[in-house]
């Protein structure tokens, strides 16, 4: 454990930051602008993945565990919530043989 | 013998709610006299119940016994138990609520027999003795005001009970907006109390008030605005001209509500609040001033009126003028000496008026009238002995109370014991008129066939008439070798004015001058109305100018409405027509079309498009972190 957070740290903080939110605006812009609502998924989970990075990265310079607890519980309700979404995916496949996210304009008034 | 008290008290109220909910309830199922008679047995039960509580606190050597049912209101400071105060006044009140209230249900069975309403009337007579009693034995303000306001809206049922004549109506109407007035000032008074007092508890306000110094202006206003109520609901002047149209009701209802009880409400207040009134000299003056100005002044109204029931309304107002006057000069427990031998006489002679009404087959008018002494002898003898009982004749129970009154005016300043005087000779002048009118001569008005009502009628006739015969030996003063024993009795409930005692000699000098003057007046009355029997002018004949002006009552009702109805009646329209429809009404309308309008506008972002409310999303989000930044 000691030795790696030691190596880790050997790494500059910022550079986990930058990554950190590299990865998270790649992400949104895919949430923004993918009309592919698996890709749109996709995406959702490369901003999940970001902010877990920057959880760890912390905790292994603060030497507190608690982030990396929050990492493993985020990581069991990503699952389940791929598993819902993906299932989502599947039905939509089903009604309406796309999977177009503009096709899913009914949800208003 | 206290403990018995209080487990039984709660009964006195409950039997005649208990009535009114059977006969409200099963109203159509009641068929003929039911509903008269459970219901007038219920309250003499209560009755019944009274007068144990009266021996059981006799004997019990306390002068009062607070009975908490339950605690009522309880927040921050303020604390009101429901409770009921049983003293001495409360008990005397209790005695001729249910007492004279039991003889009036049992006549009315008589009365209203054939009427298609009879369950509902006497529902609303129980649900009146009900709050009545909640009135009378009330601990508190508040309880006294649910009885208060109880008391008016039964009124205000049973005067429009006959609801298919509109006249009726209009004065149920009249009568219910009269006593708002009054009870807008009497709330206010109760506001200052608690604000003053921080309690609305009769023993703990009587307490504390000791330590206050008289003439204070905190307890002036309060008891100017007691006052106000007692005036709206114990019709003095200006308040008083519901009381004469209130007697479109039945007339049991007449005798129960608008004489014996619900109108004394305000005596019984303001004896109760005896206190703090001996503490305002200045609403005692005021008071003085308007019960003299009122017993006169429905006296002389009362000479000119043609109607059974109106002459014998004008002769309440007057004599509760009489009681405020006795009021006004701190000789409270004179007052409910008034007050109760008031109760006999004045329900007697309604119910006695109810009969003839009865008997002429519905007419009230007294020009038509006549020769129905040999007709109906026991309504007669009854009514003739409430008319020397309300004269003042001694030994009947009207002398008593009445010189009570006059003497404690004499002590006080003897102008106004002429004044007290000259009304006292003005009601013996217009009942014997009455009398003589209905009673002697010939019979006037050929169509109808005048017979004695029935025996259910007639025993409560009787029984009242022994009261109003007897009811003045209750408090036989020590001129005539008694001891004042109601006066007595009340004492500790009731903080009486001590005032300078006249010398006997005074006294019977003055009974013996206005005994003397009594019978002028009857005499001259005995020579108008039956030796040359001079019948009141026709309707349609023309009067001199005074007698127009009393015939119609002062014009007080045209003034009224000519001051406050016709300008209040104009601003209602104009509020209508103009605020409301150019101001109003716009204004609400506006609001309504803008909001619609703005939501059809705001509408059109709600598209449904996923990837535009993910975009807005995250667009609020950034301007969200970027005005955190800079601010």
């Amino acid at each position: 454990m000691k030795d790696i957070s030691s190596a880790i740290q050997l790494i500059p903080l910022e550079n986990y930051v930058f990554l950190s939110v590299a990865l998270f605006s790649i992400g949104m812009m895919g949430v923004l602008f993918r009309r592919n609502t698996i890709a749109i998924l996709m995406c959702l989970e490369l901003m999940f993945n970001s902010v877990n990075l920057l959880l760890t990265a912390f905790s292994a310079y603060h030497s507190d565990p608690a982030g990396q607890v929050f990492v493993f519980f985020i990581m069991i309700v990503a699952a389940a919530e791929v598993a819902v979404g993906l299932s989502i995916i599947v039905m939509m496949k089903r009604n309406v043989d796309s999977v177009d996210i503009n096709l899913l304009n009914r949800l208003k008034w | 013998m206290v403990a018995l008290i209080s487990s039984i008290a709660w009964l006195v109220p409950a039997f005649p709610l208990l009535g009114f909910l059977i006969t409200g309830l099963a109203k159509n199922r009641l068929k003929n006299n039911q509903a008269g008679i459970i219901a007038s047995t219920l309250v003499s039960f209560s009755f019944i119940t009274a007068l144990f509580l009266f021996f059981s606190l006799r004997s019990s050597g306390q002068d009062s016994v607070t009975v908490t049912l339950f605690n009522w209101i309880s927040a921050g400071d303020l604390n009101i138990p429901f409770a009921f105060l049983i003293d001495h006044l409360s008990i005397t009140m209790m005695l001729i609520v249910t007492g004279v209230g039991a003889l009036i249900h049992i006549y009315s069975i008589g009365y209203m027999h054939d009427d298609e309403r009879v369950s509902s009337f006497f529902a609303q007579m129980n649900l009146f003795t009900f709050s009545m009693l909640l009135l009378v034995m009330g601990a508190n303000y508040l309880i006294l005001f649910i009885g208060w306001e109880g008391v008016g809206f039964c009124s205000y049922l049973l005067i429009g009970f006959w609801f298919k004549n509109p006249a009726f109506n209009y004065a149920a109407r009249k009568a219910f907006v009269m006593n708002r007035i009054g009870d807008l000032g009497f709330i206010l008074g109760i506001i200052l109390v608690f604000f003053t007092f921080k309690s609305v508890s009769f023993t703990e306000i009587f307490s504390q008030a000791g330590a206050l110094q008289a003439g204070a202006p905190m307890i002036t206003l309060i008891t100017i605005l007691l006052l106000v109520g007692a005036v709206g609901k114990s019709a003095q002047i200006p308040l008083y001209t519901w009381l004469p149209d209130a007697m479109a009701g039945p007339t049991p209802v007449s005798a129960l509500i608008h004489a014996a009880t619900m109108v004394t409400a305000g005596i019984y207040m303001i004896a109760r609040s005896s206190i703090l009134y001996n503490l305002a000299p200045i609403t005692l003056n005021i008071m003085i001033g308007l019960g003299l100005a009122t017993a006169i002044f429905a006296a002389v109204i009362g000479l000119r009126q043609n109607d059974i029931k109106k002459v014998l309304a004008y002769s309440t107002v007057s004599q509760l003028g009489y009681m405020f006057l006795a009021l006004g000069l701190g000789a409270y427990s004179s007052a409910v000496f008034h007050l109760t031998t008031h109760a006999f006489f004045k329900a007697l002679l309604f119910l006695g008026a109810g009969s003839i009404i009865h008997a002429m087959g519905g007419e009230q008018d007294i020009r038509k009238m006549g020769g129905l002494r040999k007709k109906m002898p026991i309504t007669y003898l009854t009514f003739l002995a409430a008319t020397l009982a309300i004269s003042g004749i001694p030994p009947f129970s009207g002398f008593f109370s009445k010189d009570l009154i006059l003497t404690k005016a004499f002590e006080n300043n003897p102008l106004l014991y002429i004044l007290a005087l000259g009304g006292a000779l003005i009601t013996c002048f217009y009942m014997f008129r009455l009398l003589y009118l209905v009673f002697f001569g010939s019979q006037r008005l050929s169509s109808a066939h005048p017979h004695e009502s029935p025996r259910v009628m007639t025993i409560p006739l009787i029984i009242l008439s022994v009261l109003s015969v007897f009811g003045g030996f209750l408090n036989i003063p020590e001129l005539f070798g008694g001891k004042s024993d109601l006066g007595e009795f009340l004492h500790s409930a009731i903080t009486s004015k001590v005032t300078e005692e006249l010398s006997s000699s005074t006294e019977i000098g003055l009974i013996i001058s206005s005994l003397a003057l009594l019978g002028l007046i009857i005499l001259m009355a005995y020579r108008t109305y039956v030796k040359r029997a001079v019948l009141p002018a026709a309707d349609s004949e023309s009067l001199s100018l005074f007698g127009k002006v009393v015939a119609n009552k002062f014009y007080i009702d045209e003034v009224y409405t000519l001051l406050l109805e016709k300008p209040f009646g104009f601003l209602s329209d104009f509020f209508f027509n103009t605020i409301e429809k150019a101001v109003l009404d716009p204004a609400v309308d506006g609001i309504g079309t803008a909001t619609s309008r703005l939501g059809n506008l705001v509408r059109k972002l709600q598209a449904g498009n996923m990837s535009f409310y993910l975009f807005a999303m995250v667009g609020g989000i950034l301007l969200f972190i970027i005005f955190i930044l800079i601010v």
